[in-house]
Protein backbone atom coordinates (compact mmCIF):
# COMPACT_ATOMS: atom_id res chain seq x y z
CA UNK A 1 0.00 0.00 0.00
CA UNK A 2 2.47 2.19 0.72
CA UNK A 3 5.92 1.88 -0.59
CA UNK A 4 9.30 4.42 0.15
CA UNK A 5 12.49 4.13 -1.96
CA UNK A 6 15.73 5.82 -0.64
CA UNK A 7 14.11 8.30 0.48
CA UNK A 8 16.50 11.39 2.46
CA UNK A 9 15.36 14.21 3.74
CA UNK A 10 17.67 17.16 5.30
CA UNK A 11 16.84 20.91 6.58
CA UNK A 12 19.74 22.78 5.62
CA UNK A 13 23.18 21.22 7.53
CA UNK A 14 20.62 18.52 9.27
CA UNK A 15 20.00 15.47 8.57
CA UNK A 16 16.69 14.19 9.31
CA UNK A 17 15.68 11.04 7.21
CA UNK A 18 18.37 9.57 4.87
CA UNK A 19 18.06 6.27 2.81
CA UNK A 20 14.72 4.82 4.19
CA UNK A 21 13.33 2.07 1.75
CA UNK A 22 10.66 0.09 2.87
CA UNK A 23 7.14 -1.71 1.58
CA UNK A 24 4.27 -1.16 3.99
CA UNK A 25 1.35 -3.52 3.66
CA UNK A 26 -2.19 -3.91 3.82
CA UNK A 27 -3.48 -5.35 7.46
CA UNK A 28 -0.57 -4.76 8.94
CA UNK A 29 -0.15 -2.13 11.99
CA UNK A 30 3.32 -0.49 12.47
CA UNK A 31 4.92 0.58 15.76
CA UNK A 32 6.94 3.84 14.73
CA UNK A 33 9.41 4.22 17.38
CA UNK A 34 12.57 5.74 18.09
CA UNK A 35 14.16 8.43 20.20
CA UNK A 36 13.10 12.14 20.18
CA UNK A 37 14.23 13.96 16.88
CA UNK A 38 15.01 10.12 15.06
CA UNK A 39 12.61 11.20 12.00
CA UNK A 40 9.11 9.76 12.85
CA UNK A 41 7.44 12.55 12.42
CA UNK A 42 9.57 13.79 9.23
CA UNK A 43 8.87 10.54 7.65
CA UNK A 44 4.74 10.54 8.29
CA UNK A 45 5.31 13.75 7.13
CA UNK A 46 6.87 12.95 3.91
CA UNK A 47 3.99 10.22 3.48
CA UNK A 48 1.71 13.14 3.90
CA UNK A 49 3.11 15.38 1.17
CA UNK A 50 3.59 17.94 4.55
CA UNK A 51 7.13 17.61 4.07
CA UNK A 52 8.73 17.63 0.35
CA UNK A 53 11.58 14.73 0.14
CA UNK A 54 15.14 15.73 -0.33
CA UNK A 55 16.19 12.09 -2.27
CA UNK A 56 13.78 9.46 -3.31
CA UNK A 57 10.17 8.51 -4.10
CA UNK A 58 7.30 7.95 -1.99
CA UNK A 59 4.07 5.90 -3.33
CA UNK A 60 0.55 4.91 -1.75
CA UNK A 61 -1.45 2.31 -3.37
CA UNK A 62 0.37 3.00 -6.42
CA UNK A 63 0.80 6.96 -7.05
CA UNK A 64 3.71 9.15 -6.18
CA UNK A 65 3.29 11.40 -3.24
CA UNK A 66 5.15 14.31 -4.82
CA UNK A 67 3.34 16.46 -6.78
CA UNK A 68 0.04 14.86 -6.41
CA UNK A 69 -2.87 14.94 -3.61
CA UNK A 70 -5.73 13.01 -4.62
CA UNK A 71 -4.01 9.98 -3.11
CA UNK A 72 -4.35 11.61 0.61
CA UNK A 73 -8.10 10.70 0.28
CA UNK A 74 -6.79 6.87 1.31
CA UNK A 75 -5.25 8.35 4.48
CA UNK A 76 -7.00 9.20 7.69
CA UNK A 77 -4.35 11.81 10.24
CA UNK A 78 -4.43 11.82 13.49
CA UNK A 79 -1.52 15.15 14.12
CA UNK A 80 0.81 15.10 17.85
CA UNK A 81 -1.23 17.94 18.68
CA UNK A 82 -4.74 18.88 17.92
CA UNK A 83 -5.18 22.78 17.45
CA UNK A 84 -8.35 24.15 16.36
CA UNK A 85 -10.01 27.12 15.18
CA UNK A 86 -11.22 28.53 18.38
CA UNK A 87 -14.21 29.77 18.00
CA UNK A 88 -15.50 26.77 15.64
CA UNK A 89 -18.36 24.05 16.91
CA UNK A 90 -17.28 20.40 16.99
CA UNK A 91 -19.47 19.83 14.56
CA UNK A 92 -18.57 22.62 12.41
CA UNK A 93 -15.16 21.35 12.23
CA UNK A 94 -16.26 17.95 11.16
CA UNK A 95 -18.55 19.31 9.00
CA UNK A 96 -15.55 21.30 7.26
CA UNK A 97 -13.80 18.51 6.68
CA UNK A 98 -16.35 16.29 5.36
CA UNK A 99 -16.33 19.58 2.82
CA UNK A 100 -13.10 19.11 2.23
CA UNK A 101 -12.88 15.45 1.57
CA UNK A 102 -15.30 15.78 -1.32
CA UNK A 103 -19.06 14.42 -1.41
CA UNK A 104 -17.37 10.89 -2.32
CA UNK A 105 -15.90 10.73 1.14
CA UNK A 106 -19.11 11.93 2.64
CA UNK A 107 -20.67 8.51 1.94
CA UNK A 108 -18.28 6.17 3.75
CA UNK A 109 -18.36 7.19 7.21
CA UNK A 110 -17.07 5.52 10.45
CA UNK A 111 -18.91 7.41 12.94
CA UNK A 112 -18.07 4.43 15.48
CA UNK A 113 -15.60 7.01 17.74
CA UNK A 114 -18.52 9.62 17.75
CA UNK A 115 -20.43 7.42 20.05
CA UNK A 116 -17.62 5.65 21.98
CA UNK A 117 -15.99 8.80 23.14
CA UNK A 118 -19.53 10.30 24.19
CA UNK A 119 -18.86 13.30 21.61
CA UNK A 120 -22.43 13.79 20.64
CA UNK A 121 -22.66 16.00 23.84
CA UNK A 122 -20.32 18.06 22.68
CA UNK A 123 -21.13 18.37 19.44
CA UNK A 124 -22.55 22.12 20.03
CA UNK A 125 -19.40 23.40 21.94
CA UNK A 126 -16.30 25.48 20.55
CA UNK A 127 -13.09 23.64 19.84
CA UNK A 128 -11.48 26.59 22.95
CA UNK A 129 -14.03 25.30 25.38
CA UNK A 130 -13.05 21.92 25.50
CA UNK A 131 -10.57 20.10 27.43
CA UNK A 132 -7.06 18.90 26.17
CA UNK A 133 -7.97 15.49 25.99
CA UNK A 134 -11.05 16.02 24.56
CA UNK A 135 -9.28 17.85 21.76
CA UNK A 136 -7.44 14.66 21.10
CA UNK A 137 -10.93 12.74 20.57
CA UNK A 138 -12.00 15.13 17.86
CA UNK A 139 -8.53 14.38 15.80
CA UNK A 140 -9.19 10.70 16.52
CA UNK A 141 -12.59 10.54 15.88
CA UNK A 142 -11.45 12.99 12.33
CA UNK A 143 -8.61 10.42 11.79
CA UNK A 144 -11.07 7.55 11.23
CA UNK A 145 -14.28 8.96 9.96
CA UNK A 146 -13.88 8.76 6.56
CA UNK A 147 -12.89 4.87 6.34
CA UNK A 148 -9.44 5.35 4.82
CA UNK A 149 -7.73 2.01 4.18
CA UNK A 150 -4.56 3.94 5.60
CA UNK A 151 -4.17 5.36 9.31
CA UNK A 152 -1.42 7.60 10.48
CA UNK A 153 -1.74 8.34 14.20
CA UNK A 154 1.06 10.42 15.70
CA UNK A 155 1.24 9.79 19.30
CA UNK A 156 -2.87 9.14 19.54
CA UNK A 157 -2.37 8.15 23.24
CA UNK A 158 -0.75 10.66 24.86
CA UNK A 159 -3.17 12.68 27.02
CA UNK A 160 -5.79 10.42 26.45
CA UNK A 161 -7.49 9.03 29.76
CA UNK A 162 -7.37 5.38 29.93
CA UNK A 163 -11.20 4.69 28.92
CA UNK A 164 -10.41 6.64 26.18
CA UNK A 165 -7.21 4.71 25.58
CA UNK A 166 -8.66 1.20 25.30
CA UNK A 167 -11.27 2.60 23.41
CA UNK A 168 -8.78 3.58 21.02
CA UNK A 169 -6.89 0.92 20.50
CA UNK A 170 -9.54 -1.55 20.69
CA UNK A 171 -10.66 0.27 17.13
CA UNK A 172 -7.13 0.38 16.20
CA UNK A 173 -7.31 -3.44 16.56
CA UNK A 174 -10.30 -4.06 14.65
CA UNK A 175 -9.49 -1.86 11.77
CA UNK A 176 -6.18 -4.04 11.30
CA UNK A 177 -8.01 -7.24 11.76
CA UNK A 178 -10.12 -5.63 8.76
CA UNK A 179 -7.06 -5.71 6.57
CA UNK A 180 -6.14 -1.69 6.70
CA UNK A 181 -2.61 -0.24 6.99
CA UNK A 182 -2.09 1.64 10.13
CA UNK A 183 0.88 3.28 11.41
CA UNK A 184 1.58 4.41 14.81
CA UNK A 185 4.17 6.51 16.63
CA UNK A 186 4.22 6.66 20.48
CA UNK A 187 6.72 6.88 23.10
CA UNK A 188 4.10 4.78 25.02
CA UNK A 189 5.34 1.18 24.47
CA UNK A 190 3.01 -0.69 26.42
CA UNK A 191 0.14 0.93 24.17
CA UNK A 192 1.79 -0.49 21.31
CA UNK A 193 2.09 -3.79 22.60
CA UNK A 194 -1.42 -4.38 22.26
CA UNK A 195 -2.31 -3.41 18.58
CA UNK A 196 1.06 -3.80 16.84
CA UNK A 197 2.31 -6.21 14.70
CA UNK A 198 5.53 -5.30 13.28
CA UNK A 199 7.71 -2.92 14.56
CA UNK A 200 10.05 -0.13 12.77
CA UNK A 201 12.43 1.44 14.51
CA UNK A 202 14.45 4.90 13.19
CA UNK A 203 17.64 6.26 15.24
CA UNK A 204 19.08 9.10 13.67
CA UNK A 205 17.09 9.62 10.52
CA UNK A 206 17.95 5.61 10.05
CA UNK A 207 15.68 3.01 9.69
CA UNK A 208 17.39 0.28 12.44
CA UNK A 209 15.12 -2.25 12.05
CA UNK A 210 11.78 -3.78 10.58
CA UNK A 211 10.39 -6.67 11.75
CA UNK A 212 7.39 -8.22 12.95
CA UNK A 213 7.05 -7.90 16.64
CA UNK A 214 6.48 -11.83 16.95
CA UNK A 215 9.72 -12.53 15.20
CA UNK A 216 11.28 -9.75 17.28
CA UNK A 217 9.99 -11.61 20.42
CA UNK A 218 11.31 -14.93 19.40
CA UNK A 219 14.66 -13.21 18.90
CA UNK A 220 15.05 -12.04 22.30
CA UNK A 221 13.25 -13.93 24.25
CA UNK A 222 11.14 -10.92 26.05
CA UNK A 223 7.25 -10.93 25.55
CA UNK A 224 6.42 -7.24 26.59
CA UNK A 225 7.89 -4.49 23.54
CA UNK A 226 9.43 -1.97 26.33
CA UNK A 227 12.07 -4.94 27.39
CA UNK A 228 12.36 -6.22 23.47
CA UNK A 229 13.64 -2.67 22.68
CA UNK A 230 16.03 -2.61 26.02
CA UNK A 231 17.29 -5.79 24.88
CA UNK A 232 18.23 -4.72 21.44
CA UNK A 233 19.32 -1.28 22.06
CA UNK A 234 21.99 -2.99 24.57
CA UNK A 235 23.09 -5.97 22.28
CA UNK A 236 24.32 -3.01 20.00
CA UNK A 237 26.03 -0.86 22.69
CA UNK A 238 27.93 -3.77 24.36
CA UNK B 1 -15.91 26.25 -0.82
CA UNK B 2 -18.36 28.95 -0.39
CA UNK B 3 -19.29 27.15 2.77
CA UNK B 4 -15.38 26.22 4.05
CA UNK B 5 -14.86 30.08 3.42
CA UNK B 6 -17.85 31.21 5.38
CA UNK B 7 -16.62 28.69 8.39
CA UNK B 8 -13.68 30.38 8.63
CA UNK B 9 -14.89 33.77 8.54
CA UNK B 10 -17.28 32.94 10.87
CA UNK B 11 -14.60 31.96 13.13
CA UNK B 12 -12.77 35.05 12.88
CA UNK B 13 -15.48 37.50 13.27
CA UNK B 14 -16.42 35.97 17.07
CA UNK B 15 -12.80 36.53 17.75
CA UNK B 16 -12.52 38.98 20.34
CA UNK B 17 -9.98 41.04 18.57
CA UNK B 18 -11.81 41.42 15.52
CA UNK B 19 -14.80 42.98 17.51
CA UNK B 20 -12.63 44.78 19.46
CA UNK B 21 -11.39 46.41 16.32
CA UNK B 22 -15.12 46.78 14.73
CA UNK B 23 -15.65 48.34 18.10
CA UNK B 24 -12.88 51.06 17.51
CA UNK B 25 -13.69 51.78 13.77
CA UNK B 26 -17.54 52.46 15.02
CA UNK B 27 -16.39 54.75 18.28
CA UNK B 28 -13.87 56.56 15.25
CA UNK B 29 -16.56 56.98 13.19
CA UNK B 30 -19.18 58.18 14.67
CA UNK B 31 -17.28 60.33 16.72
CA UNK B 32 -15.70 62.02 14.31
CA UNK B 33 -19.09 63.11 12.70
CA UNK B 34 -21.03 64.33 15.83
CA UNK B 35 -17.93 66.50 16.56
CA UNK B 36 -17.51 67.59 12.78
CA UNK B 37 -20.73 69.51 11.16
CA UNK B 38 -19.47 69.75 7.86
CA UNK B 39 -19.15 65.83 6.97
CA UNK B 40 -16.68 66.63 4.37
CA UNK B 41 -14.15 67.18 6.22
CA UNK B 42 -15.33 64.34 9.01
CA UNK B 43 -14.30 62.74 6.14
CA UNK B 44 -10.98 63.73 5.33
CA UNK B 45 -10.13 63.36 8.95
CA UNK B 46 -11.93 59.53 9.17
CA UNK B 47 -9.87 58.88 5.89
CA UNK B 48 -6.29 60.02 7.49
CA UNK B 49 -7.08 57.39 10.63
CA UNK B 50 -8.19 54.65 8.43
CA UNK B 51 -5.73 54.53 5.71
CA UNK B 52 -3.07 54.49 9.01
CA UNK B 53 -5.01 52.54 11.50
CA UNK B 54 -6.88 49.94 9.06
CA UNK B 55 -3.58 48.76 7.29
CA UNK B 56 -1.93 48.19 10.58
CA UNK B 57 -4.88 46.16 12.19
CA UNK B 58 -5.13 44.11 8.99
CA UNK B 59 -1.84 43.01 8.80
CA UNK B 60 -0.86 42.31 12.40
CA UNK B 61 -4.01 40.52 13.19
CA UNK B 62 -3.60 38.48 9.83
CA UNK B 63 0.42 37.44 10.19
CA UNK B 64 -0.76 36.20 13.83
CA UNK B 65 -4.11 33.98 12.88
CA UNK B 66 -1.53 32.87 10.37
CA UNK B 67 0.21 31.17 12.68
CA UNK B 68 -2.11 29.89 15.24
CA UNK B 69 -4.00 28.20 12.55
CA UNK B 70 -0.50 26.46 11.54
CA UNK B 71 -1.62 23.17 12.91
CA UNK B 72 -5.06 23.10 12.06
CA UNK B 73 -4.06 24.01 8.26
CA UNK B 74 -1.45 21.25 8.69
CA UNK B 75 -4.56 19.06 9.38
CA UNK B 76 -6.41 20.26 6.74
CA UNK B 77 -3.46 19.67 4.18
CA UNK B 78 -3.47 15.94 5.18
CA UNK B 79 -6.30 15.79 3.25
CA UNK B 80 -7.02 15.59 -0.14
CA UNK B 81 -7.14 19.15 -1.45
CA UNK B 82 -4.36 21.14 -3.14
CA UNK B 83 -2.22 23.45 -1.11
CA UNK B 84 -2.79 26.41 -2.66
CA UNK B 85 -6.91 25.92 -2.41
CA UNK B 86 -6.15 25.74 1.40
CA UNK B 87 -4.05 29.20 1.57
CA UNK B 88 -6.62 30.62 -0.65
CA UNK B 89 -9.55 30.06 1.37
CA UNK B 90 -7.51 30.99 4.19
CA UNK B 91 -6.51 34.25 2.88
CA UNK B 92 -10.91 35.05 1.90
CA UNK B 93 -11.80 33.78 4.93
CA UNK B 94 -9.36 36.44 6.72
CA UNK B 95 -10.04 38.51 4.75
CA UNK B 96 -13.86 38.82 4.21
CA UNK B 97 -14.27 38.81 7.82
CA UNK B 98 -11.91 41.52 8.41
CA UNK B 99 -13.83 43.69 5.63
CA UNK B 100 -17.31 43.64 7.15
CA UNK B 101 -15.53 44.24 10.55
CA UNK B 102 -14.94 47.56 8.18
CA UNK B 103 -17.83 47.33 6.35
CA UNK B 104 -19.82 48.03 10.20
CA UNK B 105 -17.05 49.91 11.53
CA UNK B 106 -17.01 52.98 9.03
CA UNK B 107 -19.25 51.95 6.09
CA UNK B 108 -22.23 51.74 8.06
CA UNK B 109 -21.48 55.30 10.14
CA UNK B 110 -20.44 56.89 6.50
CA UNK B 111 -23.53 56.13 4.85
CA UNK B 112 -26.07 57.14 8.21
CA UNK B 113 -24.90 60.48 7.81
CA UNK B 114 -25.02 60.34 3.85
CA UNK B 115 -21.89 61.21 3.00
CA UNK B 116 -22.63 60.47 -0.93
CA UNK B 117 -19.94 59.63 -3.29
CA UNK B 118 -16.78 60.84 -1.39
CA UNK B 119 -17.78 58.55 1.48
CA UNK B 120 -18.18 55.56 -0.69
CA UNK B 121 -14.80 56.38 -2.14
CA UNK B 122 -13.51 56.44 1.72
CA UNK B 123 -15.26 52.93 1.99
CA UNK B 124 -13.81 51.52 -1.01
CA UNK B 125 -10.52 52.71 -0.02
CA UNK B 126 -10.69 50.99 3.07
CA UNK B 127 -11.87 47.93 2.10
CA UNK B 128 -8.66 47.82 -0.73
CA UNK B 129 -6.64 48.38 1.76
CA UNK B 130 -7.70 45.93 4.03
CA UNK B 131 -7.41 43.31 0.90
CA UNK B 132 -3.78 44.43 0.30
CA UNK B 133 -2.71 44.29 3.60
CA UNK B 134 -3.89 40.37 4.58
CA UNK B 135 -2.28 39.70 1.28
CA UNK B 136 0.98 41.12 2.47
CA UNK B 137 0.54 39.59 6.02
CA UNK B 138 0.38 36.53 4.19
CA UNK B 139 3.37 36.75 1.98
CA UNK B 140 5.43 37.49 5.23
CA UNK B 141 4.20 34.66 7.29
CA UNK B 142 4.43 32.05 4.55
CA UNK B 143 8.17 33.36 4.19
CA UNK B 144 8.81 33.08 8.13
CA UNK B 145 8.81 29.85 10.01
CA UNK B 146 8.97 31.85 12.96
CA UNK B 147 6.27 33.72 14.16
CA UNK B 148 8.32 36.58 15.82
CA UNK B 149 10.09 37.10 12.60
CA UNK B 150 7.09 37.00 10.98
CA UNK B 151 5.04 40.09 13.08
CA UNK B 152 8.06 41.88 13.10
CA UNK B 153 8.79 41.66 9.42
CA UNK B 154 4.73 43.09 9.15
CA UNK B 155 5.30 45.67 11.30
CA UNK B 156 8.42 46.65 8.79
CA UNK B 157 6.01 46.90 5.76
CA UNK B 158 3.39 48.93 7.74
CA UNK B 159 5.92 51.41 9.37
CA UNK B 160 7.25 51.55 5.64
CA UNK B 161 4.08 52.17 3.71
CA UNK B 162 2.54 54.44 6.38
CA UNK B 163 5.36 56.48 7.22
CA UNK B 164 8.97 56.18 5.63
CA UNK B 165 7.61 56.06 2.27
CA UNK B 166 5.68 59.30 2.42
CA UNK B 167 8.82 61.04 4.19
CA UNK B 168 11.52 59.57 1.03
CA UNK B 169 8.85 61.13 -1.48
CA UNK B 170 9.04 64.60 0.63
CA UNK B 171 12.97 64.41 0.59
CA UNK B 172 12.68 63.79 -2.88
CA UNK B 173 10.44 66.58 -3.41
CA UNK B 174 12.31 69.14 -1.82
CA UNK B 175 15.80 68.19 -2.91
CA UNK B 176 14.23 68.06 -6.75
CA UNK B 177 12.09 71.18 -6.04
CA UNK B 178 13.47 72.58 -9.49
CA UNK B 179 12.58 70.32 -11.51
CA UNK B 180 9.38 69.53 -12.49
CA UNK B 181 8.66 66.17 -11.00
CA UNK B 182 4.55 66.18 -11.07
CA UNK B 183 4.39 63.00 -13.13
CA UNK B 184 7.38 61.42 -11.66
CA UNK B 185 5.29 61.27 -8.12
CA UNK B 186 2.34 60.06 -9.89
CA UNK B 187 4.27 57.24 -10.82
CA UNK B 188 6.05 56.77 -7.58
CA UNK B 189 2.92 57.11 -5.40
CA UNK B 190 1.74 53.93 -7.54
CA UNK B 191 4.29 51.87 -5.19
CA UNK B 192 2.78 52.79 -2.02
CA UNK B 193 -0.77 51.44 -1.92
CA UNK B 194 -2.08 53.52 0.83
CA UNK B 195 -0.80 56.33 -1.24
CA UNK B 196 -3.22 54.84 -3.93
CA UNK B 197 -5.89 54.72 -1.98
CA UNK B 198 -5.29 58.15 -0.65
CA UNK B 199 -5.20 59.81 -4.10
CA UNK B 200 -8.39 58.33 -4.95
CA UNK B 201 -10.02 60.31 -2.08
CA UNK B 202 -8.29 63.26 -1.98
CA UNK B 203 -8.62 64.43 -5.30
CA UNK B 204 -12.45 64.19 -5.20
CA UNK B 205 -12.16 66.65 -1.95
CA UNK B 206 -11.80 69.89 -2.11
CA UNK B 207 -9.30 69.90 -0.12
CA UNK B 208 -7.50 68.71 -3.56
CA UNK B 209 -7.02 72.45 -3.99
CA UNK B 210 -4.73 72.75 -0.98
CA UNK B 211 -2.37 70.45 -2.81
CA UNK B 212 -0.84 73.04 -5.24
CA UNK B 213 0.67 71.89 -8.50
CA UNK B 214 0.70 67.81 -7.57
CA UNK B 215 -2.77 68.16 -6.68
CA UNK B 216 -3.74 69.66 -10.22
CA UNK B 217 -1.71 67.20 -11.63
CA UNK B 218 -3.31 64.18 -9.75
CA UNK B 219 -6.60 65.74 -10.58
CA UNK B 220 -6.29 66.02 -14.07
CA UNK B 221 -4.91 62.28 -13.83
CA UNK B 222 -8.01 60.65 -12.04
CA UNK B 223 -10.75 62.44 -13.45
CA UNK B 224 -9.79 60.90 -17.12
CA UNK B 225 -11.58 57.16 -16.93
CA UNK B 226 -7.57 56.78 -18.10
CA UNK B 227 -6.21 57.50 -14.83
CA UNK B 228 -8.92 55.83 -12.64
CA UNK B 229 -8.57 52.68 -14.48
CA UNK B 230 -4.86 52.69 -13.58
CA UNK B 231 -5.11 53.66 -10.08
CA UNK B 232 -7.30 50.79 -9.70
CA UNK B 233 -5.58 48.22 -11.24
CA UNK B 234 -2.39 49.50 -9.37
CA UNK B 235 -4.68 48.83 -6.20
CA UNK B 236 -5.71 45.48 -7.24
CA UNK B 237 -1.81 44.91 -8.24
CA UNK B 238 -0.87 45.29 -4.66
CA UNK B 239 -3.35 42.57 -3.47
CA UNK B 240 -2.74 39.60 -6.19
CA UNK B 241 0.92 40.10 -6.51
CA UNK B 242 1.68 39.27 -2.93
CA UNK B 243 -0.87 36.36 -2.70
CA UNK B 244 0.46 35.21 -5.59
CA UNK B 245 4.02 35.24 -4.81
CA UNK B 246 2.70 33.50 -1.34
CA UNK B 247 0.63 30.84 -2.95
CA UNK B 248 3.73 29.86 -4.62
CA UNK B 249 5.90 30.10 -1.77
CA UNK B 250 3.44 27.86 0.65
CA UNK B 251 3.38 25.42 -2.47
CA UNK B 252 7.13 24.34 -2.50
CA UNK B 253 7.39 24.86 1.54
CA UNK B 254 8.10 22.28 4.38
CA UNK B 255 5.57 22.25 6.75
Amino acid sequence: MIRIESLAKSFGRNTALSEITLQLSAGQCIALIGPNGSGKTTLLKCILGLVKPSAGEVWVNGIPAAGNWGYREHIGYMPQVGRYPDQMKVRQVLELIRQIRGREAARHTDAGLIGAFGLEEVMSQRMHTLSGGTRQKVSATLAFLFDPPILILDEPTAGLDPVANELLKEKIRRQCERGKLIIITSHILSDLDDVATDVLFLQEGRMQFFKSLASLKEETREDRLSRVIARIMQREKP
Amino acid sequence: MKKIISFVAGDILRNRTVLAYTAVLLLFSLGLFSLEPRPEKALLSLMNIVLVFVPLASIVFSTIHYYNSAEFMELVLAQPVARSRVLLVEFAGIALALVLAFLVGVGLPVLWHGAGTKGILLVLGGVMATVVFVALAFLGAVTFRDKAQGIGFALILWFFFALVFDALLLLVLYNFSEYPLERAVLVLTMLNPIDIARMMIITRMDAAALMGHSGAVFREFLAGAWGWVVAWLALLAWGAAPLAVAVRIFNRKDL
